[in-house]
């Protein structure tokens, strides 16, 4: 770091701010973040647990409006891209850096089908006027409401956080490609991968949750 | 700057600067991915047989079990300075806690 | 601004950090800094701006309470002004104000490190604090007008009302981000940044305190984020989670509301508390009684802090046993700051005190504070609370705390740091005055509300029975002694901005790193980063010599 030596000359001296790379404390900042995720959706899951359990009928009945192999190969897909991201990372270890984009292009073609099938399900539920405020929802009965009412926001909070999550990967692949990230600096691949494998872990809890009541 | 024999280690607050590969293998992740892929069909088959009430706390285990997977192997929080596993512990004990408290208003008013 | 560059003894040759050249110039040095310290100053300009903004309000609302019935404006309008009163003290102020302004700028030097651990993270914190507050503005000009559901927002109101509620609680959401950032920095700051022999049981108790802090800010905060959320959402579309026409629980939205806010006042408490805990040793002369129950309370008060939100609905509606458990839970969280006020007290037994003002500050608010605390037990328990619930005393009640209490120890920081942050001294002895000036006009505008409240007054109302109106009055000449106070303070304090005499590195004798510094820090803070052999408040004397033993 430069410090200013003798006073006469530090006043010309241009201070030149210096960064220590500190990779396990880029870790933890990443690990703290997440954190607030998990309180983010917590809030939501308490939600569920409080109108499910004060409306268990309700909510199965409206739970069976959904498609469970959807919801199935969703899980497996998330899981899938989850596998490929740490198996990039591994790559990226081994200097193998085009198994890597190679990896990490299968997590986004994942992350991407798992929009899409989330696209599929909107679409059903909206053209059978399964929406808040919608058509369909007049005739339900107040769990039902409130079921699809938490559905919408934690999937659709969820999806966001799917764009969000390859986005923070199509970023890290460009550094990759620049060379700021490498086979030995390669924290900031891994906080992608961090944040990556939460959005997977949410939906662990989401596809039972939301799928499979009966 | 780490040579001062007072600062305790035991959070490896002098390590850990630039990070270290740790056993890179193709073929532990590839397990891990098999378990998590069994575990959800087992989630799946056990959801059509009826439980009853037992349903979702079995659903709510498997689910616990697949995440822990996740954030061992897939997050590397098995490899890691105990510091992390230290404040994943208390982040999810608040949780838990404030699901609880709610709960004390919820059960006993509806 | 201080020169820093002429040697003169007790003061070290160095550039200070105003005046190094950096990558840029003017304005631009500041809004694009990742310097701690300068972003800390930055915070320091939006906080008091809103403060003194707020205060204002205040003077309002205690103008209108003068007669029952309209004195100055249409009810709306007052339901307006507590509004707007309670988001900005609460959302601009009081939760920023000293982890933004003094952790920032002392949290580093206090652990011997040259920075926060994301210096950039940290710059992103402030700008997100700055369009929080522009949000906050603009919706007070935009849609329905200014919001009128109180801080609160509770439902079904704030799902109703034609007022601009959305704006308004998407800024406390970004807001909300503001603070969460700070937190991580500060705790991956304190984590991996301490100098070497700074072990985590020797650094100051005001680190502990902003350590305590920050795990609330990380983990207590996004709960409030998703219900902010959850209102707007609720408001284009009718989701149900909180409308009771959907079958929506309003409960369940206040439980939501306050798994945050209650934490949210020990977010704004520990650290003026960890402020305390460092005046005190340095101006009775002598270590801290009990620093590591110090220390451990303060993460006793973060963890307990998140078992008793359910104190602010024991007449919502929410069921006995819950009520009950929350009770307890709620005369458990005294324990912990009991400890550190026998302990502060303790620590001024057989003390060489020195009465300057940031201590006099420091003493009011320690009798303020009591006074606070004592009556939260009040409201802790369940059937005095179904009297006093919703009426002035709870309102005498968190502004004793609160104001009484953080506030008055944001005052003590500003008179405690300010040599260290600008260079200068301000005059003591006005400085003196103005405490106990605002100490007097404080419990002559709230203590009445202790007495209003017990009989039966109720908060947020803009009438009341002639039988009220002695108590009002006496309240309002009291906001006018007091807000005359803090105004003087911040003359006071201007005037030795501009004309204060130089500040030696260590005008009080403190024994925490920063002192060991120049006034203004230099730019990277330290030469050479500190190797620490002993505690933060060891007051020992070499033999012969009357000097300091630094850290």
């Amino acid at each position: 770091m430069s410090k200013p030596t003798d006073t006469a000359s530090a006043s010309e001296e241009i201070h030149v701010v210096h960064i220590h790379r500190d990779d396990f404390g880029s870790k933890m900042g990443m690990w703290l973040f997440l954190f607030t995720e998990i309180l983010l959706f917590g809030g939501l899951f308490i939600l569920y647990a409080g109108y499910r359990f004060i409306h268990p009928d309700g909510f199965a009945a409206a739970a069976a409006e959904l498609d469970v192999l959807m919801g199935a190969i969703n899980t497996v897909v998330l899981l899938t891209s989850s596998l490929t991201v740490v198996l990039a990372i591994v790559a990226l270890q081994k200097n193998n850096k085009k198994l890597c984009f190679f990896f990490l292009w299968v997590t986004i073609a994942c992350g991407l089908l798992f929009l899409l099938n989330k696209y599929f399900e909107y679409s059903a539920k909206f053209h059978h006027g399964i929406y808040p405020k919608g058509p369909a929802l007049q005739d339900m009965s107040e769990g039902e409401v409130l079921y699809f009412g938490l559905y919408f926001v934690m999937t659709g909070l969820h999806g966001l956080h799917i764009i969000v999550g390859l986005a923070f990967i199509g970023v890290v692949m460009w550094q990759i490609k620049k060379d700021l990230i490498t086979s030995t600096n390669f924290q900031k691949l891994e906080n992608s991968g961090l944040y990556w494998h939460l959005v997977d872990i949410i939906w662990i809890f989401l596809f039972p949750l939301l799928y499979l009541i009966h | 700057m780490s040579t001062d024999n007072n600062n305790h280690s035991a959070e490896g607050e002098d390590e850990g600067h630039i990070a270290v590969a740790h056993h890179p293998s193709y073929g532990t992740n590839i397990l891990v991915w098999i378990g998590l892929l069994s575990l959800t069909s087992i989630t799946v088959a056990v959801a059509g047989i009826n439980l009853g009430s037992l349903a979702l706390t079995v659903a709510l285990i498997i689910a616990t079990v697949k995440s822990f997977f996740v954030m061992n192997f897939f997050m590397h929080v098995k490899f890691d300075n105990k510091v992390l596993k230290i404040f994943i512990g208390v982040c999810l004990l608040i949780f838990i806690i404030v699901l609880i408290l709610t709960f004390f208003d919820l059960t006993f008013r509806y | 601004m201080a020169n820093g560059t002429t040697a003169v003894p007790g003061q070290t040759a160095q550039i200070d950090f105003y005046n190094v050249k950096g990558k840029y110039k003017g304005i631009l040095s500041w809004l694009l800094t990742i310097d701690h310290k300068r972003i800390g100053l930055m915070y320091l300009v939006g906080v008091v701006f809103f403060f003194l903004t707020a205060m204002i309000l205040g003077v309002f609302m205690r103008l209108e309470m003068l007669s029952p019935g309209e004195t100055l404006m249409k009810p709306q309008t007052y339901n307006s002004l507590f509004t707007l009163h309670g988001v900005i003290m609460v959302f601009l102020f009081i939760i920023p104000s000293v982890p933004a302004v003094f952790g920032n700028f002392f949290l580093p030097i206090q652990i011997g490190a040259q920075d926060v651990q994301f210096p950039k993270l940290n710059l992103m914190s402030w700008y997100l604090y700055v369009i929080g507050a522009a949000l906050a503005i603009i919706s007070l000009f935009s849609g329905g007008g200014i919001m009128d559901t109180g801080w609160t927002f509770y439902v079904p109101y704030s799902l109703r009302t034609t007022t601009n509620v959305s704006l308004s609680v998407f800024a406390a959401f970004v807001l909300g981000f503001s603070t969460i950032l700070t937190g991580i920095n500060f705790i991956a700051t304190i984590h991996r940044l301490k100098c070497p022999g700074m072990t985590f049981f020797k650094m100051p108790l005001f680190c502990w305190a902003l350590y305590a802090t920050s795990w609330i800010q990380v983990l207590a905060t996004p709960v409030i984020g998703i219900t902010l959320i959850l209102i707007i959402l609720e408001r284009f579309f009718g989701i149900g989670v909180f409308d009771p026409t959907l079958g929506g629980d309003p409960l369940l939205y206040q439980h939501m509301f306050w798994i945050y806010s209650h934490p949210a006042v020990y977010i704004m408490i520990l650290p003026a508390m960890g402020v305390v805990s460092e005046i005190i040793p340095t101006f009775a002369k002598k270590p801290i009684f009990g620093y590591t129950p110090i220390a451990m309370s303060s993460l006793g008060i973060a963890l307990v802090g998140y078992l008793v939100w359910g104190h602010h609905m024991f007449s919502s509606g929410i069921s006995d046993t819950s009520r009950v458990i929350f009770s307890l839970l709620t005369f458990l969280v005294a324990l912990p700051s009991g400890i550190k006020v026998f302990n502060w007290v303790a620590t001024l037994y057989k003390g060489s005190i020195e009465m300057t003002a940031p201590m006099l500050f420091t003493m009011l608010f320690i009798f303020i504070f009591s006074i606070g605390g004592l009556t939260g037990l009040v409201l802790g328990a369940l059937n005095t609370d179904l009297h006093l619930t919703d009426t002035y005393f709870v309102v005498a009640h968190f502004h004793y705390v609160m104001f009484g209490g953080m506030g008055i120890i944001f005052f003590a920081s500003l008179h405690y740091w300010f040599p260290k942050m600008f260079g200068k001294m301000y005059n003591e002895k006005v400085a003196k005055v103005t405490a106990y000036w605002i100490a007097i006009g404080f419990n002559t505008l709230y203590f009445p509300m202790f007495i209003m409240g017990y009989n039966g007054m109720p908060r947020r109302y803009y009438d009341y029975l002639p039988e009220f109106q002695t108590y009002q009055v006496i309240s309002t000449i009291g906001s006018w002694i007091l807000v005359s106070g803090i105004l003087t303070m911040f003359f006071n304090l201007f005037m030795g901005l501009k004309n204060g005499k130089k500040a030696p590195d260590n005008p009080w004798g403190g024994t925490t790193l920063e002192w060991t510094i120049s006034s203004p820090p230099p730019m990277e803070n330290f030469e050479t980063i500190p190797t620490v052999t002993r505690g933060p408040y060891d007051h020992t004397y070499i033999h012969g010599k009357e000097e300091k033993l630094m850290q």
